[in-house]
């Protein structure tokens, strides 16, 4: 791993013609910075997710007493366990400066597929039935990656295709029947519904998913690459990375993980027809926006992801803890959408502008 | 330097290379000897950066050879170049902002543990010791986002150097940077030469050819045309070889009496960019706006027009003030731009010469607010003839001309709407040297017809041949003003660097 | 070679909506009758009127995916106010208004922050569909006075053009002088093609785009009232994905989605031949759902078959240089 193989370490490189100046080039900031709370607030925005979310609990807690309960954080966590798989699904194709609108339909149509094999095939074990969906996740998520990287088409445009294609397939296939729980071996309920040591094991499924992408996304060079094709694309093609390839596999991953919460909430909620996880893309993009992944792509991860997803979950909980309306939902989290991308290119071109200025000032 | 005995380092025959119609190599060779810096130059457009493409490996030759090592060679994708050794740094590194100066180094090849896993204190301390050893105050954790573009290019010559590349291209790494930055560049490439790197240094500036190189390989039209050893060479020689005519016939200068004050500014202050910038042009007047790269000429010249915002000071055009930060009303008053980069700002590449030349005049180009196709391309043939414009006819893209060509229509558009002030910014880069005799004769009678015309230009020959009066910039402020029989070299280099009037250390 | 490429395109909607007719004609033999005309014609309306606005927003190489959720926002709205007692030419006016500030919210937040328009309106999506519910929650309002019904399901006179297509075709001739004749239009193909070279030349633009979005808005909200006046209900959810049929319609029509290339008369042919392929597979009773699927394979195809078109042609060049 030694560097600099052809040259001498010894020769001292700052010849004479270098001024002093040069060296105030890359200094630290000065204490004194007035916009100092812009460069924290940009370096921990996961924080400030935690701090936002504790304040909405606490402020819901207050105006009603019975929302701290065990119930209602089982209720959260595993309304929240599902969204948060998909989320970091989106979150690894937003790394890449890519959009997956075409989830909610994957979710539906493996929901129903699995339900389906159940009903074909009622002593089905439970693994495959997993698998089973999480291949059709998967082969959604080629059709998807094979038109953008294959076929160049920007995955807003294919991925708004497949949302209506898959659904469109969907309402044919299913025309208008329905699975319903009876139709689904108990083992099968318990993926979601089953506990251990008191925690849901759907949360369990989760959190191991999500540690895994999290742990590969900061520690192995497929993941590295997911945040260097969003950040340059063009110097991700420089550096070697096959892009194509790289941009494929991660809608593949997405298709996966949409598969997989195919399958569990299939577990979950028992009943599904076609309209079964409609609009939920909307949820997720707010989600990961808010969880401060950048649609320009190259920022974020998959725990301020899931913090995003967490937000949203307790913010809904609390809109019927408190009897608003739950026609507010839909409403919120487009006011979030916009908020969190507002605020976040905001900061981002703020924090440029004073590294720059802090730049300029030691060249001065 | 070399023993003849051993194959230079790489070397390409006869490379050709063509991009639909337009043959951008027609036959480039090129010999690049260990321990050496080699000047490619040439004229833009005379096919330097697709010669380094393919050296990159990023475009495929139609024909020729290159070889490595004196083994046949063929790199169908950068990582294949980047395997036999050969690193590019581009005028504007290609870098991940969002991903630090370690990872940027290290992208697809970090260091690895048993399971796979990043080694990321290792990576990070590796890239400590080789920005330590290049003498930069860069840490390994830093983000790339916020870095100056010479900082930058430290980065990627780290990388370079990591990947254990023994050929280095630079191309045109100096454009961007400031006198300092240019000197710690130059320090880096001078103990890399020693330690046996060859490096492909490509630059339009002669001085930095004599100070850096030691052979030269000069391009033009797409070729070859000369080999020779730096010492063997001086600045006209040079010159003359990439332009491949004689330079007087150049500058088509006619004295126009000057008339009243066309364009009058007074103060211009913009915090952190230029300050106190004051300066009239009056009718039938060339005023050149010299100095270095990155001195805040264009910057004055996009304030003027209202793109950039100002902090103070104000502009007058035919004695009345123009309220700035408006392009719009800045082109009411009878103010043109031309500008310097003519592929981002001068043109909508797609889009028909017809609708490129209507652009500024759309108000004023239709009948009852509506336009026509017809007058359109009457406009723009207009021009065109004018401008001696060569295009088959008005509706082909306009980023299917040539550099000079795609000029001409810049400056049409400009014309079109009867400025009273001509501001142009770099007007001969990156065109041949036919379209430069008729850029340099449109302004000539431009001025004769009694335009005010500010020209920018890093070309002190085109400066020294076509202004009446020189204004040269340093670090955002005006540091001469020289008329034109007193401007010479030596005076507007000075200047530009902020030195008083002294002699100044010329290589050529 | 730029020009002839669009006539090629033109000319290939043209043989695909001869297709598409022989295929109606094909399936059922009501299809060219007078009354299923005039169906047709109406059913394709509130697509038309959002894809007008549309196409400009994406020959200035930018996108609004809130279209129909302001058409459904208005629609709610006017439920309300009429409910409220409001007479109707109120109604009518003050939702045209909410769309057009809803247009405006859109264009502040995209020019003011200089926002990606894709992200900042998915996200309007939401919120404005999200108003929709607050106002009308899954309620449907249907008793609007019969006057105004009546206009939405009549035709003019005795021919078999319906009432509100005549303000498709109204629209339609001036979005096309708009965009094809007047220095906005024109602006708009620089800003698509080049937007500083656009800025450089004394456009303004981000004002041009907060007029296009303002636009836009104004467009769907009057979509909107014409949707619920035809089917003489307001409901939450009315117009739900149309902004999949708009976009579709756009883009095959040969508008570039990077901006700077399309026309109008192509968006329009686009239109006729998705209006006849949704109104031929209806009437061999495919359910609207399943429509999509056609849809979302025009939208596809319309930037898919281009793409491979060039690849094809460019495998083919270089299989050709490397033979020479």
């Amino acid at each position: 791993m030694n560097s600099i193989v052809h040259m001498p370490k010894a020769i001292p490189i700052n010849s004479p013609t270098v001024p002093v100046e040069m060296t105030g080039l890359t200094q630290p900031a000065s204490k004194t910075e007035p916009s100092r709370w812009f460069l924290f607030l940009g370096r921990h925005r996961e924080s400030t997710l935690i701090a936002v979310l504790l304040a909405l609990i606490a402020g819901t807690a207050l105006a009603s007493p019975h929302f701290l309960n065990l119930q209602n954080l089982r209720d959260v966590l595993l309304n929240v366990a599902i969204i948060s798989m998909l989320t970091a699904g989106m979150t690894v194709v937003m790394l890449m400066r890519h959009i997956d609108l075409s989830i909610s339909s994957t979710v539906g149509i493996t929901a129903y597929a699995v339900g389906s094999l159940f009903v074909a095939i009622p002593g089905l074990p439970v693994p495959v039935a997993v698998l089973a969906g999480v291949l059709i996740g998967c082969a959604a998520g080629c059709i998807n990656g094979a038109l953008v990287t294959f076929g160049r088409v920007p995955s807003l445009v294919a991925t708004l295709s497949t949302l209506y294609i898959f659904r469109g397939i969907d309402y044919a296939w299913v025309h208008g029947g329905q699975i319903n729980a009876t139709s689904l071996p108990d083992s099968f309920a318990l993926l979601a519904n089953g506990d251990v040591l008191g925690v849901p094991v759907l949360v369990l499924i989760a959190l191991a998913v999500l540690t895994v992408i999290g742990y590969y996304l900061k520690h192995y060079r497929g993941g590295r690459e997911f945040y260097a094709i969003g950040s340059n694309p063009e110097a991700a093609n420089l550096a070697g990375i096959r892009v194509s390839r790289r941009v494929f596999k991660g809608f593949v991953l997405s298709g996966a993980l949409a598969g997989l919460a195919g399958v569990l909430w299939l577990a979950r909620f028992g009943t599904v027809d076609a309209s079964t996880a409609k609009g939920i893309e909307l949820q997720v993009v707010a989600a990961a926006v808010v969880g401060s992944v950048a649609i320009t792509g190259g920022v974020g991860n998959v725990w301020g992801a899931t913090l995003g997803a967490l937000l949203l979950g307790v913010i809904n909980l609390s809109l019927v803890v408190l009897k608003v309306s739950p026609f507010w939902q839909l409403a919120i989290q487009g006011a979030l959408i916009v908020l969190a991308i507002a605020t976040d290119t905001l900061l981002s071109r703020a924090i440029a502008r004073w590294t720059m200025k802090k730049r300029d000032h030691g060249e001065a | 330097m070399t023993t003849p005995a051993t194959p230079p380092r790489l070397e390409l025959r006869h490379a050709s290379k063509r991009f639909g119609e337009v043959r951008a190599l027609i036959d480039a060779s090129l010999t690049l000897r260990r321990g050496e810096v080699h000047a490619l130059l040439g004229e833009n457009g005379a096919g330097k950066s697709t010669l380094v493409k393919i050296l990159a490996g990023v475009h495929q030759p139609d024909g020729g050879e290159l070889l490595v090592d004196g083994q046949p060679c063929r790199f169908a994708r950068p990582s294949a170049a980047i395997a036999a050794g050969i690193a590019v740094i581009y005028q504007e590194p290609t870098l991940f902002p969002d991903l630090s100066i370690a990872e940027n180094i290290y992208m697809g090849r970090q260091p690895l543990d048993r399971i796979g896993r990043i080694r990321y204190d290792v990576m990070e301390q590796a890239v400590e010791e080789m920005l330590v050893s290049l003498g930069v105050q860069l840490k390994a954790a830093q983000l790339v986002r916020g870095l100056s573009i010479a900082d930058q290019q430290v980065v990627e010559i780290a990388k370079a150097l990591s990947l254990n590349a023994n050929v280095l291209i630079m191309d045109e790494p100096t454009a961007a940077l400031s006198k300092p930055e240019v000197e710690r560049l130059f320090a880096i490439a001078e103990r890399l030469r020693d330690a046996g790197v060859a490096i492909l240094f490509i630059t339009h500036r002669l001085e930095e050819v004599f100070r850096l190189t030691q052979r030269i390989t000069i391009m033009r039209d797409g070729a070859a045309v000369h080999f020779a050893a730096t010492s063997e060479m001086d600045h006209d020689s040079i010159v003359a070889k990439m332009v491949g005519r004689d330079l007087a016939t150049y500058y088509p200068k006619v004295d126009v009496v000057p008339g009243e004050v066309a364009l009058s500014v007074n103060k211009l202050t913009r915090r952190g960019v230029f300050k106190n910038i004051s300066f009239d042009v009056r009718r039938g007047e060339i005023v050149a706006l010299a100095g270095l790269v990155g001195a805040g000429r264009s910057e004055v010249a996009r304030a003027i027009f209202g793109i950039d915002p100002v902090d103070g000071g104000e502009v007058l055009v035919q004695g009345k003030r123009l309220q700035l930060g408006k392009p719009a009303l800045a082109v009411n008053a009878g103010l043109a731009l031309v500008p310097e980069d003519r592929r981002q700002q001068g043109l909508a590449l797609d889009l028909p010469i017809a609708r490129n030349a209507s652009l500024t005049v759309l108000a004023r180009l239709g009948r009852h607010g509506l336009i026509s196709a017809n007058t359109e391309r009457q406009l723009a043939a207009h021009w065109g003839g004018k401008l001696k414009l060569k295009a088959h006819t008005m509706d082909v893209a306009a980023g299917t001309l040539s550099g000079g060509n795609q000029q001409k229509v810049v400056l049409g558009k400009w014309l079109a709407t009867n400025p009273h002030v001509l501001i142009i910014d770099e007007p001969t880069r990156g065109i041949d040297v036919g379209a430069k005799a008729e850029v340099y004769q449109t302004l000539t009678d431009l001025v004769q017809a009694g335009m005010a015309v500010l020209m920018i230009s890093s070309e002190l020959p085109e400066v020294l041949g076509m202004a009446d009066r020189v204004l040269v910039m340093c670090e955002g402020r005006i540091t001469a003003d020289i008329p034109r029989s007193e401007a010479n070299e030596e005076r507007i280099m000075a200047a530009a660097l902020g030195q008083a009037e002294q002699p100044l250390r010329r290589a050529a | 070679m730029n020009k002839s490429k669009h006539f090629s395109w033109e000319a290939m909607l043209c043989v695909v909506l001869i297709a598409s007719l022989a295929l109606g004609r094909g399936l059922s033999p009501d299809f060219l009758g007078a009354s299923n005309f005039s169906n047709l014609l109406a059913d394709f309306t509130e697509i038309a009127l959002m894809a007008l606005p549309m196409t400009l927003i994406i020959v200035a190489a930018e996108i609004d995916l809130s279209v129909a959720s302001v058409m459904g926002m208005s629609s709610a709205l006017m439920g309300v106010l009429w409910h409220m007692g409001l007479p109707m030419p109120a109604v009518i006016v003050t939702c045209l208004v909410a769309g057009t500030l809803a247009g405006l919210f859109n264009g502040v937040v995209i020019v003011k922050f200089a926002l990606p328009s894709l992200a900042v309106t998915i996200g309007t999506m939401a919120l404005f569909r999200g108003c929709a519910y607050l106002l009308l929650g899954d309620q449907a309002i249907a008793d609007f006075p019969g006057n105004y019904t009546l206009f939405g399901i009549s035709n003019v006179g005795d021919s078999f053009i319906p009432q509100p297509f005549v303000i498709v075709i109204i629209a339609a001739i001036l979005f096309t002088v708009l965009l094809q004749a007047t220095p906005f239009g024109r602006s708009l193909y620089a800003i698509g093609s080049n937007q500083t070279a656009a800025h450089f030349s004394g456009i303004n633009v981000a004002r041009t785009k907060l007029r296009l979005f303002v636009l836009s808005g104004f467009m769907s909200a009057l979509a909107g009232v014409i949707y619920t006046l035809r089917f003489s209900s307001a409901r939450g959810d009315n117009g739900e994905g149309f902004e999949l049929s708009v976009v579709a319609a756009v883009l095959f029509g040969g508008v570039s989605i990077f901006g700077g290339k399309g026309s109008l008369v192509g968006v329009l042919l686009s239109l006729v031949i998705i209006g006849v392929l949704k109104n031929a597979l209806t009437l061999s009773d495919v359910s609207s759902e399943v429509l999509t699927i056609v849809t979302g394979l025009l939208l596809l195809s319309s930037v898919l078959v281009p793409n491979l078109l060039a690849r094809w042609r460019e495998s083919r060049q270089r299989r050709a240089l490397a033979a020479a």
